[in-house]
């Protein structure tokens, strides 16, 4: 298959391409020079006028899983009216904010997104997230495997043995066909098994007498050390209370020298403010960011409107039911995890809700370096990734920006820095943010750019002054080459991979593992590894 | 040739033991360590003898069964896919695609035993943990309206009344074990405590409790039977334990009130975290009915009576469940998997799918295959064929095939029938 989509603007940043008129070539599923193609024979496409971009690339999104599929069960009140009837080759689905797997890929590629990192998997089930993986069309994908609350990491920690800390977490990623190492509320997702949490970075871990600190630099050094594509992907401690802007600072700073991921940051970015009305900080966190040049984030934009919130930090998700009053799963997954879930809908009249809008958008426009932060809702968590369109455009214009500011609570807008803000983001700053730097951070050598050996996934947008539209209807989205969707509707479903590391480790340890799981777990060692049985094969990533 | 294959997953109950040593000699299963008798029979009760699939009663190659599977089905207006929980969720997603491509009606045995506990789920949500947690730190135990001791051999044992784990090492002794049901059981014989509730009386009950702990006093003595003094210790015990977990089963679901039991139990769980950590889990029964809730959860939205009939999934449980479905005589053609709602089924729905047209996959002889149109025989999932399944605290597992016998799995039978009908 070749194809050619000529005369289109690209906006392809890592190759420094920021709206030049040219081609691109493709052949057999990748980017090619033009002279790799027999041009007559080539499809093309004419792109003339229109904008071409990699396809978007999701650093952090719950589209699959135990979790997701909790949510899914639990809410046939978020799939009525947001049904999808077979057609074609393409499969029926339903769902608003949490889609079922086939819909998932479906509404991706009607976005012009190629490539979805699916957020957390605790690693005993994470076969399942791999079932859905298999089930989910038209994207790339792979998982981060949640260690931040695991026994062995914790013992290991304990007992000053980091080595076997390291061949542990190799040993893991490889064993549940991870991507990376995820930590989730560190200490206080096995803190919340006693019905208790974490508050502070050097709070104790019951019946470890380790600290989240300790959990944090040890991952953080673990994952240096094995050369993994992408750093640890943190979710910090105290999300949503208004101390979580401190402690995600002297999280960054715990972790100087650390190359660090920091997950939907606009969650802990909040001070203390007046009435039980946390504040933004985004102003102290955006500073930290500003001044660690190794870490990325990821802000997690809350959109107004329906949500299902679910994370591994059960704690949280506890307090959330309690204020909220809607129903409530939780979770606890032996030796290793937790997580909860619970509905919620956010309201600009709320003005808790209207804080968290704003201080996601304040750190979006008080980050300096596009290269470092990257577009997300933490989907389904602060709104659904089908809401991105709505996000580039608060990000691009400023007075959409300032209209919707006018809309929320008084008590949120009192005080508040982001309508000083006058910056407005580029069209080849949107595909940094939402191509090129999560495709960095990821370390997917093959994705987020169009230059040659890049993997074909391109979108092609009709650039209209309302950019919310604009994002919302790409005219033309290639995966691997393959035509997925025109004028904004898929029009095929193809398979996509997943991506996994498989770094390196002792062996000898298996020995005591097998002792280890006959003790920890109620599945046997032989029958714990996603690899067990038949499984769906994932392309596995080199470290370096 | 003899073979020896260890770790091998038990697939007949939601427990999913997955700790058995099978021995076997070519095709004849000889030995079977650590399964409990339910799982001794599953596999040294195998036939594994080749058969051959049926056309109405006779013996016909796989081809033409595999058109008149698909003739059936592309001449129906109204066809249901039912059973499901004995399948492996690889089969599961094809009976999925089968259904979505054919605009079907599709439903597991969940509507039949723990639907009602999904649609407490969906009210009211459910505070859950995996069988570790309970073996690790549960200290009270409260099995309600089910009797593990006769359904779930080794539930026990592996993971609750004297499992031994980190925090309750001295098993049994570290525990304290409620049961609440309408009558004395082998799980009751042995509790700590035995609350003997009257029939149709645990929605009281269950609504004291939850007074008791938000600390209100009932004006009357006894509710459904059983004394409020008993009540109020065990609501004492319930706030002070270390990590609580409730068991519930087919006592609370198939009882008069069906979900709002449910809801009630979990809801008074979920407002026991105020006090202790505590968790409900469900006794799911068949192997991989929680699969069944899984697979059709991630592919439309909802876990069970699903409706692909307008092209996109609908969820009414009451409609689209098999059991209606067929009562109300609004199927006209069905396939069956892994499942025998002839021998189950109330009389109108049995009787009704013994009039329509029905294809079956079964590994062996079933009520509902002795009058379909057309049967497949089919390798057994965790004997002669590997899948998954997920056990009933939703952990997935892998399922081995220990013996070799060439059968086609459901998997590649629904594989041919969707092509066919495509
Ligand atoms: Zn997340």
């Amino acid at each position: 298959m070749m194809l050619g989509i000529l005369g289109g603007r690209i906006y392809d940043p890592r190759n420094s391409k920021d709206g030049e008129v040219g081609d691109i070539w493709v052949k057999d599923g990748r980017v090619v020079t033009p002279e790799d193609v027999d041009q007559k024979a080539a499809q093309t496409v004419d792109a003339t006028g229109l904008v071409v971009m990699p396809g978007g690339v999701d650093i952090h999104a719950h589209i699959v899983g135990s979790e997701v599929n909790s949510g899914r069960k639990m809410r046939p009140e978020d799939h009525r009216g947001h049904e999808r009837a077979r057609s074609g080759g393409l499969r029926a689905g339903a769902g608003g904010t949490v889609p079922s797997t086939y819909l998932t890929g479906y509404l991706y590629s009607e976005l012009g997104y190629t490539t979805v990192m699916q957020a957390s998997a605790a690693p005993l089930v994470v076969r399942h997230t791999h079932e859905e993986l298999e089930d989910v069309p038209n994207l790339d994908k792979g998982a981060f495997i949640v260690m931040g609350n695991n026994h062995f990491v914790m013992q290991c920690i304990a007992d000053k043995q980091p080595e076997k800390a390291r061949d542990y977490v190799a040993w893991l990623l490889g064993a549940s066909r991870g991507y990376a190492i995820k930590i989730v509320n560190p200490g206080g997702v096995e803190n919340w098994k006693w019905g208790k949490n974490v508050a502070e970075l050097d709070d104790e871990v019951i019946g470890y007498g380790v600290t989240p600190r300790q959990i944090v630099q040890t991952l953080a050094t673990i994952a240096d050390d094995l050369g993994l594509p992408h750093p640890v992907h943190i979710h910090g401690i105290n999300l949503g209370r208004h101390t979580s802007a401190r402690t995600t600072v002297e999280m960054i700073a715990a972790l100087d020298g650390h190359r660090v991921h920091l997950c939907h940051i606009q969650f802990l970015s909040y001070g203390a403010g007046r009435g039980h009305v946390h504040r933004s900080e985004a102003v102290a966190v955006a500073a930290a960011v500003n001044a660690s040049s190794g870490v990325t984030v990821d802000i997690g934009q809350v959109i107004f409107g329906n949500a299902t919130t679910m994370t591994c930090d059960g704690p949280l998700q506890y307090g959330l039911h309690l204020t909220t009053g809607n129903k409530w799963i939780n979770d606890d997954v032996e030796g290793e995890s937790g997580g909860g879930i619970v509905p919620i809908t956010y309201k600009p009249g709320n003005p808790i809700n209207g804080t968290m809008w704003l201080t996601g958008l304040e750190l979006f426009l008080l980050i300096d370096d596009p290269w470092r932060v990257f577009l997300s809702t933490d989907h389904p968590n602060a709104g659904p990734f089908t809401s991105y369109p709505q996000v580039i455009r608060l990000l691009m214009d400023r007075d959409y920006r300032r209209e919707m500011f006018e809309s929320l609570h008084p008590r949120a807008r009192r005080g508040a820095l982001l309508p000083d803000l006058d910056r407005e983001y580029s069209l080849g700053e949107i595909a940094v943010i939402s191509r090129a730097g999560p495709a960095r951070a990821l370390g997917l050598e093959h994705k987020g750019h169009l230059g040659v050996g890049a993997d074909a996934d391109v979108a092609v947008y009709e650039e209209c002054a309302d950019k919310e539209a604009m994002f919302s209807r790409p005219r033309y989205v290639y995966k691997g080459g393959e035509l997925v969707a025109r004028d904004g509707a898929v029009v095929a479903d193809v398979a996509g991979r997943t991506f996994s590391v498989a770094p390196q480790y002792d062996a000898g340890l298996e020995v005591e593992l097998r002792e280890y799981f006959k003790k920890a777990y109620t599945v046997s060692f032989d029958n714990y590894s996603a690899l067990s049985g038949h499984g769906a094969p994932t392309e596995i990533v080199a470290c370096g | 040739m003899s073979t020896v294959v260890e770790h091998v997953t038990c697939p007949f109950c939601g427990c999913l033991c997955d700790d058995l040593t099978v021995e076997a000699e070519g095709v004849e299963i000889r030995k079977v360590r650590l399964a409990c008798s339910s799982g001794q029979g599953i596999f040294m009760d195998y036939d594994p003898r080749p058969r051959r699939p049926l056309v109405d009663g006779r013996e016909v190659e796989w081809e033409n069964a595999v058109a008149e599977a698909a003739s059936i089905l592309s001449a129906a207006d109204s066809p249901l896919i039912y059973g499901l929980s004995s399948s492996a969720s690889e089969a599961q997603r094809k009976a999925v695609a089968l259904a979505d491509r054919i605009g079907a009606v599709i439903d597991s045995t969940s509507s039949v035993c723990h639907g009602p506990t999904g649609l407490a789920m969906q009210a009211v949500g459910e505070p859950t943990c995996t069988l570790g947690e309970v073996r690790d730190r549960a200290d009270l135990l409260v099995f309600w309206g089910c009797n593990p001791d006769a359904s779930h051999l080794r539930h026990f044992p592996r993971f609750s009344l004297t499992a031994k784990g980190a925090l309750t090492p001295n098993g049994r002794a570290d525990r304290t074990v409620y049961v609440v049901d309408v009558r004395p059981t082998g799980s009751s014989k042995k509790a700590d405590h035995f609350l003997q509730v009257d029939v149709g009386s645990d929605f009281e009950v269950l609504t004291t409790l939850r007074l008791l702990v938000k600390g209100k006093e009932p004006s009357v003595d006894t509710v459904g039977g059983v004394p409020v003094a008993q009540l109020k210790e065990l609501v004492e015990r319930m706030k002070s334990c270390r990590y609580g977990v409730a068991f519930m089963g087919m006592g609370l679901t198939m009882a008069p009130a069906r979900q709002l039991n449910v809801a009630e139990l979990f809801t008074l769980v979920a407002e026991l975290n105020e006090f202790a950590k505590f968790s409900v889990l469900p006794m799911r029964g068949h192997g991989n009915v929680t699969g069944a809730d899984q697979v059709l959860s991630w592919t439309t939205g909802y876990p069970f009576a699903v409706s692909f009939a307008r092209g996109y999934p609908q969820f009414s449980p009451g409609e689209f469940s098999a059991v209606d479905m067929l009562a109300r005589r609004a199927a006209d053609a069905a396939v069956i998997i892994a499942s025998d709602p002839g021998a189950h089924f109330p009389a109108a729905a049995a009787a009704h799918l013994e009039r329509i047209p029905t294809i079956v996959l079964d590994h062996g002889p079933s009520v509902v295959a002795s009058h379909a149109r057309v049967v497949f025989p089919t390798a057994a999932y965790g004997v002669d064929a590997a899948g998954t399944a997920y056990r009933m605290d939703n952990v997935p597992i892998p399922l081995k095939r220990v013996i070799s016998t060439g059968r086609l799995t459901d998997e590649e039978i629904l594989d041919r029938i969707i092509e066919a009908v495509a």
